[in-house]
């Protein structure tokens, strides 16, 4: 199995000067091409935290964050950024999508700034948006797409730029049930079928059952992997 | 795609765009309109004042116009001539033949400037002729002068009667001459009317012992903005031995009093432009509070900073563009109605004005350079406006910006 993420050993601390939180403790977080992980755990655990210095928005206190066997952390600012463009796709839970561009250009944007030649971005804007279901809303804002269509443009985004894996901070938390599962489908069918990564955090327990492996965070540590507790069985 | 997006942002909010184009516009409008304004009648009083005596420039030998004696004229000089009148933007040139005189009649005597002239080329230059109150212009190679209805008052002299000139000729002897008013003239300006007697310039010539010799060329031009143009071809290309002088540098005075009023404008503007730079600066705050997540999820999926920075930038540019072209299009209907209509002075000021022998008008200008230059003014109000937001999208965070 080829490894993708390969967290080790990190920990963050807020405020360390003034009152310390320590958001995330001492975590080895390893993951494979393919997986289907969802991160859980109440609110305050250390999820966005987690995700944000995996996916080079945030910079752990210590610890290495090594993607593709790429150590992020010794990368200087511009070429994280850069970084982030082409090997990692964000869903995050709310404000998704530029209001200003329709729902086919926002997930063209992602690619105009990889520059990629205009056919392909046309062609892959049409493929994707089909196979979230919005083949009808190609020309449609933002503002006119319910909560979960928004988030299923998301996706298609995130996968537009071919990444190494995509993160999704709490996807579902502002979906009703039926927009959930309607989300979580095309999530798994893009896993199952294209082998897509994916790293979602929740606490939804409909979302956690549909998860392939769940890994349990407490105060920032983590309590429970059932990868891990697979392999002991 | 960017500039797409910057459009597209700018209608987001539609009506606070819309009020700050507005301003933009109201502003640039009253701008262009004031400088027109106030440089058409500058022109227009400088035109009427240049074409009473000076011209727009001169010519001398050098050294007359500090010290204006017969020592310091020139020979006419066929060759000088050409060149003057064949510089660019030239439209009449004029010979003269001053000097100070002594004029008398019977008992009385006062001072006067007397000047002799090319009748055909004053005409040409200060439209003589329309000062003459009785009599008739002044015909080349003949006798007789046009007196100053202040100075023949002074002196007692009427149409018909004999002027008697004495003064120093240029090799120094005693020159005194009679020659008979053919026509008195009326200027509005006393300086002027009190103490000036035009003869041609042949006799003064003969008289003052100068023969075809003269003490300044005077300069007229078919536009006022040619003036630098032709000021520095003629200050170059003249030989060594002449001088030559704009306005400006004849009537300082006038000059700096014109300088003084645009200072004072340009301070009003400058108010003016503060205003709106208050009304561009809070848009563009608002559009950055508004619009933080947004920024902080562009660099979350991998936009560089400076890439958002253009969006923001072209927005700003989108903003005052819009608003300065709207106020270009209001203003040129304006300010060209204005050129073509001047406003009309009534009252003291029409009087003064007419006492002067001026046309009692407020024109405006319609320069294509007023029109960009406030352009250029409001978009650089922006631009440097929109350094703030600029800088603050450079230091962007994302995780911080998409927390709020
Ligand atoms: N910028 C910050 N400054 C200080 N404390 C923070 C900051 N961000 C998160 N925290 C704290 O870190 C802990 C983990 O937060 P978070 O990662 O958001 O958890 P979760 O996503 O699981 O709800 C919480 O106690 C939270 O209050
Ligand atoms: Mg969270």
């Amino acid at each position: 199995m080829q490894t993708v993420i390969d967290a080790h050993n990190i920990s963050k601390v807020y405020n360390p000067d003034t009152i310390p939180v320590h958001a995330v403790n001492s975590v080895h977080l390893h993951l494979n091409r393919g997986e289907f992980t969802a991160l859980v755990g109440p609110s305050g655990s250390g999820k966005t935290t987690l995700l944000n210095i995996i996916g080079g928005l945030d910079a752990p206190t210590e610890g290495q964050v090594v993607i593709n066997g790429i150590n992020i952390s010794e990368l200087k600012p511009n070429q994280l950024i850069n970084f982030r463009l082409h090997n990692i796709g964000f869903v995050f839970q709310a404000f998704n999508l530029i209001p200003v561009l329709t729902a086919s250009e926002n997930v063209e944007f992602i690619m105009l700034l990889q520059k990629r030649p205009k056919a392909e971005r046309t062609r892959r804007v049409h493929e994707l948006l089909a196979s979230v279901g919005l083949s009808d809303k190609l020309n449609v804002r933002p503002s006119q797409l319910s909560g979960g269509q928004q988030q299923r443009v998301a996706v298609a985004r995130a996968l537009a730029s071919r990444p190494q894996f995509i993160l999704a901070d709490e996807p579902t938390a502002n979906l009703d049930s039926h927009s959930a599962a309607t989300l979580l489908d095309i999530m798994e069918k893009m896993n199952r079928e294209e082998a897509i990564t994916f790293l979602f955090s929740t606490h939804d327990q409909r979302v956690i059952d549909r998860a392939r492996r769940v890994i349990t965070l407490v105060d920032g540590r983590i309590e429970n992997d059932s990868a891990a507790t697979q392999i002991r069985h | 795609m960017l500039l797409k997006l910057a459009w597209r942002n700018i209608w987001r909010n539609r009506n606070r765009s819309l009020i700050t184009m507005s301003a933009i516009a109201s502003a640039v409008l009253l701008a262009v309109a004031t400088v027109s304004l106030q440089q058409g009648v500058w022109e227009h009083l400088i035109k009427n004042l240049v074409s009473l005596y000076t011209g727009y420039a001169q010519v001398h030998a050098k050294g007359y116009w500090d010290e204006q004696t017969l020592e310091n004229s020139f020979e006419i000089d066929k060759t000088v001539e050409q060149q003057v009148a064949g510089t660019p933007g030239v439209n009449a040139i004029a010979h003269r033949l001053e000097s100070f005189a002594l004029a008398s009649s019977g008992d009385k005597t006062r001072g006067c400037l007397v000047v002799g002239i090319n009748p055909a080329e004053e005409e040409n230059l200060t439209r003589l002729s329309a000062k003459i109150q009785s009599g008739s212009m002044l015909e080349s190679g003949q006798d007789g002068a046009l007196v100053a209805e202040g100075l023949a008052e002074k002196l007692n002299l009427a149409l018909g009667d004999t002027l008697v000139l004495l003064t120093q000729g240029y090799y120094g002897s005693t020159a005194a001459m009679k020659t008979p008013i053919r026509g008195l003239l009326h200027f509005g300006s006393p300086e002027l009317n009190n103490q000036i007697a035009y003869i041609p310039i042949q006799l003064a010539q003969y008289w003052l012992d100068a023969p075809d010799r003269a003490t300044s060329l005077v300069v007229g031009l078919e536009q006022a903005e040619d003036l630098p143009a032709v000021a520095r071809s003629l200050k170059k290309s003249l030989p060594k031995t002449y001088e030559a002088l704009t306005w400006k540098e004849m009537m300082p005075e006038i000059n700096q009093h014109i300088e003084a009023d645009s200072a004072g404008m340009y301070i009003m503007l400058g108010v003016l432009y503060m205003l709106i730079s208050f009304g561009i600066f809070s848009t563009l705050l608002m559009m950055l509070a508004e619009r933080q997540r947004e920024f902080g999820m562009l660099n979350a999926l991998g936009m560089q900073p400076w890439s958002i920075a253009r969006v923001v930038l072209a927005e700003t540019v989108f903003l005052t563009l819009c608003g300065s072209l709207a106020g270009l299009l209001l203003s040129y209907p304006l300010v060209w109605y204005l050129a073509e209509n001047p406003i009309q002075l009534g009252g003291d000021m029409a009087e003064i004005y007419e006492k002067f022998g001026f046309e009692a008008i407020f024109p405006a200008t319609v320069k294509a350079k007023i029109f960009v230059e406030q352009t250029l003014v409001v978009l650089s109000v922006g631009l440097v406006l929109a350094v703030y937001p600029v800088w603050r999208v450079l230091r962007l965070n994302a995780v911080e910006a998409m927390r709020n």
